[in-house]
């Protein structure tokens, strides 16, 4: 069966359940519930931070520690508090909140100011043990650019933009911004000219637990790696290294599908971006040469306790859904349609079913909207980063889920959409789709000014 | 942001229903099972003149309680000019009760967060906790030297600063409002007895000194505080024109009861019972406690669930010793859903009688075992928000009132 096939065919299986129990409901439409149960009816600037339904007490205990975890500054070693210690001595952030502000979305710096809840990865060519990424043999696989007191920091991360201009077919000009990045100061000797860069923006933290929820079978099921169906669009899973299993998995969040669970990816980013090591990586951030561990010591071994880690790992599975908004006004409705013809939902896949998840109700066996089909696709020259993870090409970046994308501007006061930020509003992300996307990009060039609107209203009702 | 009228259909309507029913529950996180979901009945019908009365009460409390808050934050201010003009232990001794006087009405206005009203433009300035005091000030030369000793980055301190700053570094790096006001006056609490001990020394120092920066530091942020009040006392003003008051009486009447009840629930449940007292609870971290520097989380939580009565019995003591009376919105409950009200209006005042059981200190409650007296009564604080966060739910749910989709378009200001 064809790709396309197969979608259609999952995406009739998964709206059943809605079309039986209400006879008049053929479509994912006027739904608002995009994280099925586990959805929460808030478009404050609390909507990415709330708990799902259902929780036991315990959990419930678990989520508000977990976000107090998740919220509060780390400090050096040794401290007071042995809970909140190990900071460092090299980190992006402080605490997880510093990029994920109110469980939300980062953004590029404005201009001179520093990366705040943007990071650079870097390496050089080659792969590592796994299939990972390389690492610069000093400055690791990430630039680290705060430090302890005392200390250096590894370079203060830049980006400048190129104006590119274009137009839509209608006449009306646009323009498009262009992002390069460089490493000022380094702080433990010269980067090499072939360092490659992957600037990545802090995603939003809300419904990651039901993405990590759908089987891996419907995913599998959804690929097209060798484009058979001819639609120009293929979708490949990426398979990457499980740190508890020590073995292969199928990768799903992270913007190039670099992480196979909520667990693993908030572990890799207690030790990447804040220098504190859990059960799961239990080593440095940083070079022996970089650090005089006499002088910077440990926080403990490890410095996030497994209860910690527990803790912060609920939390981020248990954070809601928001709701859509206005899903019964017209022009989002024509903009939902528009947004299906010119085959954005090829890949932004409006449902998947979740399995079961036998400790959180809420997101077992529940029909979602993510707009996602977790799949990695080529996204054309522009958007490559050179820098391959995994199974990922430098132009391969998994399909991002858009739910919860109208609320960022109300949640973390901008929107600036893709990896690295680069879009300043959804019709620039729009406009960046090239590779596979092309074909779509192009048809919302084409559109009238009115449907362009329509679809973006849609984008902004998600 | 219009929502397009729709004859209800059988089915849609059902499904409406199911939609409202959840958003009430899901809002809160609240166990709802499914046979309950089953059992909602078809909203009750209200009289419409009397739940207008209830909002327009509701509207008079808003502006009292902030009023209240505007008049004591200025009382503060000034006391924080004394102190910053001519710092000794009486000057500092008034400016602190001048800040625990000042968090009496307050607490009390909590309860009208969480539905994008006025309070919430700027609640992140004004209240926001925890707060990680090591960005505003530390001694410890192990830590970067936070806003007040980094010259270099900061060299003058001002309100576009500190409104900058404020959460920009993280959700806890916090630059105003009232809890880094309250530990400029009190200092870290390192006492298990009593609250931190700040000396007015540090307050004593040439110009361009730490000691004077923290000064101006302090006069900034309390300055700010009352412009901010007074932005939020303005909203609520029955004698202005097109204020968020006006626009939230001229709701439909559903709406404005929807709102009401979600400030409820929503203190009720994540914020206090969760995010306040479970934290702290669960950690016996007196980082986590909410007024740790003053050692009055205590008299917080009460006043935070007599906020919650207030609304439900419409009345609320002024400052000045009278009482405002109107209609409360536990009797209009009663009075179409006479079950529903009591319940309502019996687990709010059990809410208040649970944490007014709280004994002082907050920070020495929450150590020992579970068993200890202290705990248990945070404990059942903690159930007893979350019941009666429960019962706001079910009682939205039973007056088909809408808590969920058009909250932000009500909140615009």
């Amino acid at each position: 069966m064809s790709g396309r096939g197969l979608a259609l065919t999952s995406a009739l299986l998964v709206l059943a359940p809605l079309v039986s129990a209400c006879g008049e409901r053929a479509h994912a439409s006027s739904e608002p519930r995009s994280g099925g149960a586990a959805t929460v009816f808030d478009a404050t600037r609390d909507a990415f931070s709330l708990p799902v339904a259902e929780l036991t007490p315990a959990q419930r205990a678990q989520f508000f520690v977990g976000n107090s975890f998740f919220n509060q500054n780390w400090v050096s070693a040794p401290a007071s508090v042995p809970e909140r210690d190990g900071l460092g001595p090299l980190f992006n952030a402080r605490s997880c909140s510093g990029c994920h502000f109110k469980d939300g979305r980062g953004r590029p710096p404005a201009a001179g100011e520093p990366f705040v809840s943007m990071l650079l990865r870097i390496g050089v060519p080659g792969v590592g043990e796994h299939g990972e990424p390389r690492g610069h043999e000093v400055y690791g696989d990430q630039l680290q650019g705060a430090a302890l007191p005392g200390l250096a920091s590894e370079g203060d991360a830049r980006v400048s933009y190129t104006a590119l201009a274009g137009r839509f077919e209608d006449g009306e000009p646009y323009e498009l911004m262009r992002p390069r990045y460089s490493i000022d100061n380094p702080g433990y000797g010269a980067l090499p000219v072939e360092l490659l860069i992957s600037p990545r923006v802090a995603p939003m933290m809300a419904g990651l637990g039901l993405l990590e929820a759908v089987p891996e079978e419907t995913l599998r099921a959804l690929t097209d790696d060798e484009d058979r169906d001819g639609d120009g669009i293929s979708g490949r899973v990426n398979l990457v290294w499980d740190q508890r299993a020590q073995a292969q998995r199928l990768g799903r969040l992270g913007w190039k599908a670099e992480q196979p669970s909520v667990r693993q990816q908030i572990a890799g980013a207690f030790m990447g971006d804040m220098g504190l090591s859990t059960e799961l990586f239990s080593g440095e951030n940083h070079a022996a040469q970089q650090v005089d561990s006499r002088r910077f010591p440990s926080g403990g071994a490890p410095e996030v306790s497994a209860r910690t880690l527990d803790a912060v790992t609920l939390y981020v599975r248990a954070l809601a859904v928001p709701a859509r908004r206005d899903v019964e006004d017209e022009r989002v409705l024509r903009g939902e349609r528009l947004f299906e013809e010119v085959q954005c939902a090829r890949c932004h896949l409006p449902s998947l079913r979740t399995g079961e998840v036998a400790d959180l109700r809420a997101l077992s066996e529940q029909t979602i909207h993510p707009y996602t089909d977790l799949l990695l696709h080529d996204m054309g020259a522009e958007l490559s980063d050179q820098r391959p993870s995994f199974q990922a090409r430098g132009s391969e970046w998994r399909t991002p889920p858009l739910w919860g994308m109208g609320l960022v501007s109300k949640v973390n006061g901008h929107t600036r959409f893709m990896h690295d930020g680069r879009a300043r509003d959804l019709s620039e992300a729009v406009l960046w789709h090239a590779g596979e996307a092309t074909s779509a990009r192009r048809a919302f060039e084409r559109m009238p000014r009115g449907d362009r609107a329509a679809l973006l209203a849609f984008l902004e009702s998600l | 942001m219009r929502r397009r009228e729709r004859t209800p259909r059988p089915c849609s309507w059902k499904l409406h229903l199911r939609v409202l029913w959840l958003a009430s529950c899901l809002l809160w996180g609240l166990g709802c099972s499914r046979s309950e979901s089953s059992a909602t009945p078809a909203p009750v019908q209200l009289d419409e003149a009397r739940a207008r009365a209830s909002v327009a009460t509701y509207a008079d409390i808003a502006f009292a309680v902030y009023g209240d808050s505007l008049a004591l934050a200025r009382a503060l201010d000034a006391a924080v000019v004394e102190l910053v003009g001519a710092p000794s232990s009486e000057t500092l001794r008034a400016a602190r009760e001048a800040w625990l006087k000042a968090r009496v009405p307050y607490v009390q206005s909590e309860a009208f967060r969480f539905y994008d009203g006025p309070i919430d433009g700027v609640e992140f300035w004004l209240n926001t906790w925890p707060i990680d005091e090591n960005f505003v000030d530390t001694t410890d030369p192990t830590q970067p030297p936070g806003v007040i000793g980094d010259r270099e980055h900061y060299p003058e301190i001002n309100e576009a600063l500190l409104l900058k700053l404020n959460g920009a570094a993280s959700e806890t790096s916090i630059s105003t409002g009232y809890h880094v006001i309250e530990f400029l006056l009190w200092g870290r609490d390192e006492s298990p007895e009593g609250p931190g001990a700040r000396p007015p020394a540090d307050f004593v120092g040439e110009p361009g000194s730490v000691q004077a920066r923290r000064g101006e530091y302090l006069r900034v942020t309390t300055g700010l505080l009352v412009k901010q009040l007074a932005q939020v006392a303005d909203a609520w003003d029955p004698r202005a024109q097109g204020n968020f008051r006006a626009r939230f009486q001229a709701l439909p009447v559903r709406r404005a009861l929807g709102l009401m009840l979600k400030g409820m629930g929503a203190l009720s449940g994540p914020e206090l019972s969760g995010e306040r007292l479970t934290v702290a609870y669960e950690t016996k971290d007196q980082e986590n406690e909410h007024s740790c520097f003053s050692d009055s989380t205590q008299r917080d939580m009460v006043g935070d669930a007599l906020g919650v009565e207030n609304l439900c019995l419409g009345r609320y003591h002024r400052r000045d010793g009278s009482e405002l009376q109107g209609v409360g919105l536990c009797p209009l409950v009663q009075s179409v859903d006479p079950a529903r009200g009591e319940e309502l209006t019996r687990q709010i005042q059990a809410s208040v009688a649970a944490a007014r059981a709280i004994p002082e200190p907050f920070d020495q409650a929450i150590l020992g075992a579970d068993a200890a007296p202290g705990r248990r009564a945070i404990l059942e604080t903690i159930r007893a928000l979350e019941t009666q966060a429960a019962s706001i739910a079910r009682t939205a749910a039973a007056l088909g009132v809408d808590l969920g989709l058009a909250t932000a378009q009500a909140g615009k200001p």
